[in-house]
């Protein structure tokens, strides 16, 4: 099972710039959490931050017993391996071949044969779609290669937890409905904790079982994914609906004139109208049962009196529609219980 | 284990602004101190993980081959005019003293304890450094670096370590290498063109020169060699703002070696000249 991740009042500044204060979350194990928000308001800082690589000026990142921001290095280094970070632009090793690169963390921290280590790259390679390419450096394939090869690379390792950073930018949509089937898949194989940072409205609405949204220097919001699908909130709104109308302008924030400006000529969006949520996507038949659900469906029941009443429904909805247990039998025993804490 | 929920009153009003911090005036100098102690601190984790396993031998020896590679022409065909240049000038000076029969000794010993150091360390911080420089600086803005620190290798003990080391051997086996290409082209000029005879040369030769003269030499190659490497991955670790930061990166990695090593050459003949007497005397 995956390993829980707590974030606990993290606040971040490079110099007099303060990219995010005070986010408090937590990453439920096993489940599959998407960050969102606009270009340039820090999801990789963030990423970068629960993996230890950027040190936070205050607050913790708690995982398995270890604080990743205030720990020794020496601790930090050994809880990374149980992290895989699939990096923006892959991070590949320019003078490697896939294969090297993608075998490097076996090399690196196993003491497997290279008959073995090979068995392991390709099952890997196979998976994100790359067999045939283990021969290729870096530069000598696509955008969207190097992204998979620094998945699979993300892999080999049997992660615990999983970050991707991106996963779809630079991709095409075929190509983006794929990675969100197979981070789905994934998650069913490995039942790690996986993050996802996007800003990529398909796999926000179809992958994450949470969501949360990065926005003017703070966390609007993390929770079960319903009450952001379901949200009125502005900011929200229109990050999921993809319209102009809304706080969000070219340079992140719009003042107050140019909003005003905005509703008289019209420019609106369509947050009246509620969006219809898309189900979530399941693994490919033959996969294993994602372990993630159950346990979400027991967490989720405990806490839905706190939920705004439109993602409550939702939820509920959601439940009836694919829960084979009645909602009927499970929601009361899971409200009495008050779910796992 | 619960995930908070929503906070629910969500106030599209902009968050309030923290206070800006008070504009803080930069000490003069805090920086350039700050910069002296990233640089050192550097250099003892270097140390301490030279003697951490796994040793990187394939990188070492990649890397020694390397920086050997791009030396050691450039060493020969440098140390052949610059033998010649001392031993004519000494020789001259040695000729209006009347110590005519010290010219090899001399010329020698200025050869071996000054002229090929820094020869070697010129050479080392020149085309061994930046190539050093820019390649750590690439794979930092590439953030190969940071894929390594997260798959919990460690950069310093799997890139820097074996590329000082090469530095530093590479340093010491040019120093012998020049030293005697030097020598050799002391002798020559001296013997050829001033007309000296090959037999007081020697005699001078062994008359001054005593093998501390050698170690010394040898010793200054090494701390040189190392100087140079973790100034190079200092500088290649810590590159600002792209690629153009990394081409700024590799400039200043040699102007601080240079200015350092000419520092400390200073200071290693000080105290050999004071702790090793001269021969005779
Ligand atoms: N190493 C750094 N030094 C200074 N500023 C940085 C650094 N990394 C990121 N930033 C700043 O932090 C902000 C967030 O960047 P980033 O996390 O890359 O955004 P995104 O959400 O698009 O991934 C940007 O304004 C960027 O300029
Ligand atoms: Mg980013």
């Amino acid at each position: 099972m995956g390993i829980e991740v707590v974030v606990e009042g993290l606040t971040k500044s490079f110099g007099s710039q303060t990219v995010w204060q005070d986010v408090t979350l937590t990453l439920p194990p096993g489940e599959v959490s998407v960050m969102l928000g606009p270009s340039g308001t820090g999801k990789t800082v963030f990423l970068k931050s629960v993996i230890g690589l950027l040190k936070p000026e205050r607050g913790r990142v708690m995982v398995n017993g270890v604080d990743m921001v205030n720990s020794p290095e020496r601790d930090v280094y050994e809880a990374r391996k149980l992290f895989g970070l699939m990096f923006q632009d892959g991070a590949l090793f320019g003078s490697m071949s896939l294969f090297d690169n993608i075998a490097f963390p076996l090399r690196e921290h196993t003491k497997k044969k290279e008959s073995e280590i090979r068995r392991v790259v390709m099952e890997r390679m196979d998976m994100v779609g790359l067999l045939g390419a283990e021969g290729k450096l870096p530069g000598e394939i696509s955008g969207g290669m190097r992204k998979r090869a620094g998945l699979a690379r993300a892999l080999v390792l049997d992660p615990q937890i999983i970050l991707c950073d991106e996963p779809d930018s630079g991709l095409d949509p075929v190509r983006t409905a794929y990675i969100s089937q197979l981070l789905i898949d994934l998650n069913a194989q490995l039942d790690a904790t996986m993050l996802i940072v996007t800003h990529n409205i398909d796999i926000a609405s179809t992958v994450p079982d949470n969501m949360g949204m990065l926005f003017r220097r703070r966390l609007v919001a993390f929770g079960p994914r319903e009450v952001l699908l379901t949200s009125q909130e502005p900011v929200v709104a229109q990050f999921l609906g993809g319209h102009r109308a809304g706080p969000i302008g070219m340079s992140e924030e719009k003042d107050e004139a140019t909003m005003a400006l905005e509703e008289r000529h019209g420019v609106t969006g369509s947050s009246s109208v509620p969006r219809a949520i898309e189900p979530q996507l399941e693994p490919t038949p033959g996969l294993p049962v994602r372990r993630a659900v159950l346990r979400r469906r027991e967490r989720v029941l405990g806490l839905l009196d706190t939920l705004p009443p439109a993602a409550r429904h939702a939820i509920e909805s959601s439940f009836d529609r694919t829960g084979h247990v009645v909602a009927g039998q499970a929601a009361p025993a899971g409200r009495a219980g008050g779910g796992p804490s | 284990m619960t995930a908070p929920p929503l906070d629910p009153p969500l106030d599209p009003a902009p968050a309030p602004q923290p206070a800006a911090p008070p504009v803080r005036r930069p000490v003069p100098g805090l920086g350039a101190l700050r910069e002296t102690g990233r640089l050192f601190s550097l250099a003892v984790t270097t140390v301490g993980a030279m003697f951490r396993r796994p040793f990187q031998v394939r990188e070492l020896i990649e890397q020694f081959w390397f920086i050997a590679s791009v030396t050691i022409l450039p060493a020969a065909l440098v140390s052949i005019p610059f033998g010649a240049v001392i031993a004519l000038q000494v020789g001259s000076l040695t000729q209006q003293l009347g110590a005519q029969s010290f010219t090899g000794g001399a010329s020698v010993l200025a050869i071996i304890q000054q002229a090929s150091p820094l020869i070697v360390a010129l050479l080392i911080a020149g085309a061994g450094g930046s190539a050093i420089c820019a390649d750590l600086g690439s794979r930092k803005i590439r953030e190969e670096l940071d894929a390594m620190e997260v798959m919990g290798v460690s950069p310093v003990q799997r890139l820097v370590v074996p590329r000082v080391l090469a530095a530093m051997f590479v340093a010491v086996l040019l120093n012998g290498l020049v030293s005697v290409v030097g020598t050799l082209g002391g002798y020559f000029f001296n013997v050829i063109m001033q007309h000296g005879t090959p037999g007081a040369y020697l005699a001078s030769f062994s008359a001054l020169a005593q093998l501390p003269d050698l170690y010394i030499s040898e010793l200054k190659a090494l701390i040189f060699g190392f100087i140079a490497g973790i100034v190079a991955a200092y500088r290649g670790l810590n590159p600002r703002g792209g690629p153009k930061g990394v081409g700024d990166a590799v400039n200043q990695s040699v102007v601080i070696t240079f200015l350092l090593l000419f520092f400390v050459n200073m200071v290693l003949t000080g105290i050999y000249l004071q702790i090793v007497p001269a021969k005779g005397s």
